[in-house]
């Protein structure tokens, strides 16, 4: 199960076995979307597979997920998002009312965005064969020439800025909770949202972003230990300046857990010049979405491959690659 | 509504206050002392917020035994593993069992080669589970101290309350004071204790005392903030530099002179000590808490006849010393080389709160 917690022994699964036997110049940049020349242009195209349990949770469901996930795919590389394409596998018995309500909120979450789901596939499997329900989206969207290497990092350089839009790990501490594992009730909802009206604000205060990724699966931390290690460039971020939603704070104390690895899905790293760092914040704080964006960090030539956390107490640590999925402290 | 914000995290997180307790430690300091950190709480909690950086160098940390998944031997991790194997059989475990490796496999392999292996985040699911799965036979694998043994005492009371037949729990909980006796009595240089805060919550302070008076070492019961943490090396360094040797309690807000009457009073209803095997200690006198006749039903032991593999300590690893606070993790040869948390040779790599796992991930 570790292979896919977007921590180390994924990365490892995708070298050691995609990217070798698939190798292009498209994929080995490894980015949210790949980027392709079409006549005078580029377009982005990006593929996401959606398994998650419970289908229904606070904030949203795997539908609205399934599309506001491969929509901010293509947002984080820089594009526009124009057409989705939606593939469901559907587990034998699954009820016709849970696949409307799903299906509707796709349909809502794909009208507000501006964008079409233009084509879709259907399958149903034996029951026992798949977990409910499974919904994969691929996505295109249409990138200007300004904007190429957002995706992939190439820009990046020493002093730049690193900001967030929100607290980390509302998304997954919901999903937690709607699993009913611990006894505790919170008021804690997904951040699962479409982020391209909040990048679009971001591209238009700055012509020097230099990076975008969303921070799903293995949270902020993973993000910031791509970018050290693809970049081979330091990182040091700031407790402090990190926002904090409360009630993820007390679960994560009482768990033993650190927010850090914990998955959104509405939250974007922004790494920018740092003469722009503070317009874009500014420009970020008008949207719904990036209300409480924040700088959190900034890219160093010290310590190249390695990400540095300030604590709150003014001591050093490491925030290393998520190795296995967190687990409650026993004691 | 907004959540009341957790009280004393961000007070005790304070960096003008963590830096104050860091130049009083300073100006107090004169000889080179060694303070075994007990708990791997307290292990985790000094890495995780970088408090070696405020430590003038006359302050060496040890780590302690107080880890329950390091501690448990490689035959447990196999027996836990035998049971697995058995026909309609639930194992349920707390999480940072999972990884440790047995003599051949470990519980995760097992889970991932069909064995039907259930996190669990107390007790008291694994209970749940049971109830509803009344065909199967359900084990708890119960490890832990004086702060987890008193849940899985509840748990068998409340199945015998309930008339739960099918639920069984393969006891590796253990006590802290007969390991730290055998540290203090053996051959590891410790001026000072940092003492357990959660397990002192449920003892009290009375099992330290011999420490202090006969072994004359420095004791402070903790709490995990970091200001508690330097707090509490102030207070014994304190002891140590003036050789006055008693027990303190930093951790008031939590730890009451007599404990938790109530926990110790289901312990002893429920468990009776043995020798136990610890890892790095061996066999340790009445450390153990084995199931007493009165709920012998309950005990996976009794119930399931399995057969053990002959285990041998992995070739190279010093777990045991790193536990016994002789060695440090760095110190080791197979250390964050061929040991390391993807590939663990020892269960210190494993655990969250086991030294080895700490001194990798936060670079110590």
């Amino acid at each position: 199960m570790n292979h896919g917690n977007g921590g180390i022994y994924m990365n490892k699964l995708i070298t050691s076995l995609f990217l070798h036997f698939f190798e292009n110049e498209q994929i080995r940049e490894q980015a949210d979307s790949a980027i392709l020349r079409v006549n005078e242009g580029h377009l982005a195209y990006t593929t996401d597979s959606f398994v998650i349990d419970p289908l229904f949770f606070p904030g949203g469901n795997i539908g609205s997920l399934a599309v506001c996930g491969t929509l901010n795919d293509l947002a984080v590389s820089g594009a526009k998002p124009q057409y989705l394409s939606a593939g469901f596998i559907i587990e034998e018995g699954f009820k016709l009312a849970h696949l409307t309500r799903i299906v509707k909120s796709m349909a809502i979450e794909a009208e507000k965005a501006g964008v079409r789901i233009v084509t879709g596939d259907t399958k149903v499997v034996n029951a026992g064969k798949c977990d409910k329900l499974f919904i994969n989206t691929s996505g295109i969207g249409l990138l200007e020439e300004r904007h190429l290497g957002i995706g992939s990092g190439q820009k990046i350089k020493p002093g730049d800025k690193i900001i967030i839009n929100g607290p980390p790990g509302e998304h997954g501490m919901a999903v937690m909770q709607a699993r009913k594992l611990f006894a505790f009730k919170t008021n804690l909802k997904s951040d699962c949202a479409n982020l391209y009206p909040l990048i679009r604000k971001i591209l238009s205060a700055s012509d020097h972003v230099h990076f975008m990724r969303d921070a799903t699966r293995g949270g902020i931390a993973t993000v910031l230990n791509e970018v050290a290690r693809k970049c081979n460039t330091g990182i040091e971020i700031d407790e402090m300046q990190i926002p904090v939603n409360e009630e993820v704070k007390i679960m994560c104390e009482i768990l033993g857990f650190d927010p850090l690895y914990i998955a959104n899905e509405g939250k974007v790293i922004v790494i920018v010049d740092p003469d722009d760092a503070i317009e874009v914040v500014a420009a970020m704080k008008r949207t719904e979405t990036g209300r409480d964006a924040a700088i959190i960090g900034e890219i160093t030539s010290d310590h190249p491959g390695r990400v540095v956390l300030i604590t709150r107490s003014g001591g050093k640590r490491i925030i290393d690659e998520l190795i296995g999925d967190q687990l409650p402290r026993i004691c | 509504m907004k959540p009341e914000g957790l009280r004393y995290i961000d007070e005790y997180r304070d960096s003008a206050l963590v830096l104050h307790l860091s130049n009083q430690i300073r100006k107090v300091s004169k000889k080179p002392v060694n303070l075994m950190e007990v708990c791997g709480g307290h292990t985790m909690a000094i890495h995780k917020n970088g408090l070696t950086g405020f430590l003038p160098e006359t302050i060496n940390l040890l780590s302690g035994p107080g880890c329950p998944v390091c501690v448990s031997s490689q035959t447990f991790i196999d027996h836990a593993i035998a049971l697995g194997n058995l026909p309609d059989m639930i194992l349920t475990t707390y999480g940072d069992l999972l990884r440790v490796p047995g003599s051949l496999s470990s519980l995760e392999k097992e889970k991932a080669a069909g064995s039907d292996i259930r996190i669990v985040y107390s007790v008291l699911d694994a209970l749940e589970i049971a109830k509803q799965n009344r065909k199967k036979q359900v084990v708890f694998i119960g490890i832990g101290f004086e702060t987890t043994a008193p849940a899985s005492a509840a748990a068998i009371k409340k199945a015998e309350m309930d008339g739960i037949r099918n639920f069984y729990l393969l006891s590796s909980h253990k006590v802290m004071p007969p390991a730290l006796e055998a540290l203090a009595a053996g051959d590891t240089k410790i001026d000072g204790f940092i003492a357990p805060g959660h397990v002192s919550a449920i003892t009290g302070y009375g099992i330290y005392q011999k420490f202090a008076k006969v072994y004359k070492r420095g004791v402070v019961i903790s709490g995990f903030e970091p200001a508690d943490i330097l707090q509490s090396i102030l207070m014994l360094v304190k002891q140590i530099e003036l050789s006055n040797y008693h027990v303190e309690n930093e951790y008031k807000r939590i730890v009451k002179p007599g404990g938790n009457p109530k926990a110790l009073a289901i312990m002893e209803e429920v468990f009776i000590p043995v020798d136990a095997e610890w890892r790095g200690l061996g066999i340790v006198p009445e450390s153990g808490l084995a199931i007493t006749e009165k709920f012998a039903a309950y005990d996976a032991t009794r119930k399931f006849d399995v057969k053990i593999p002959e285990s041998k300590p992995p070739r190279g690893c010093i777990c045991g010393e790193i536990l016994t606070g002789k060695s440090k993790p760095s110190d080791c040869r197979l250390f964050a080389s061929v040991c390391n948390p993807l590939n663990p040779v020892g269960a210190c790599m494993v655990s969250s709160e086991g030294a080895c796992s700490v001194f990798y991930k936060y670079r110590a």
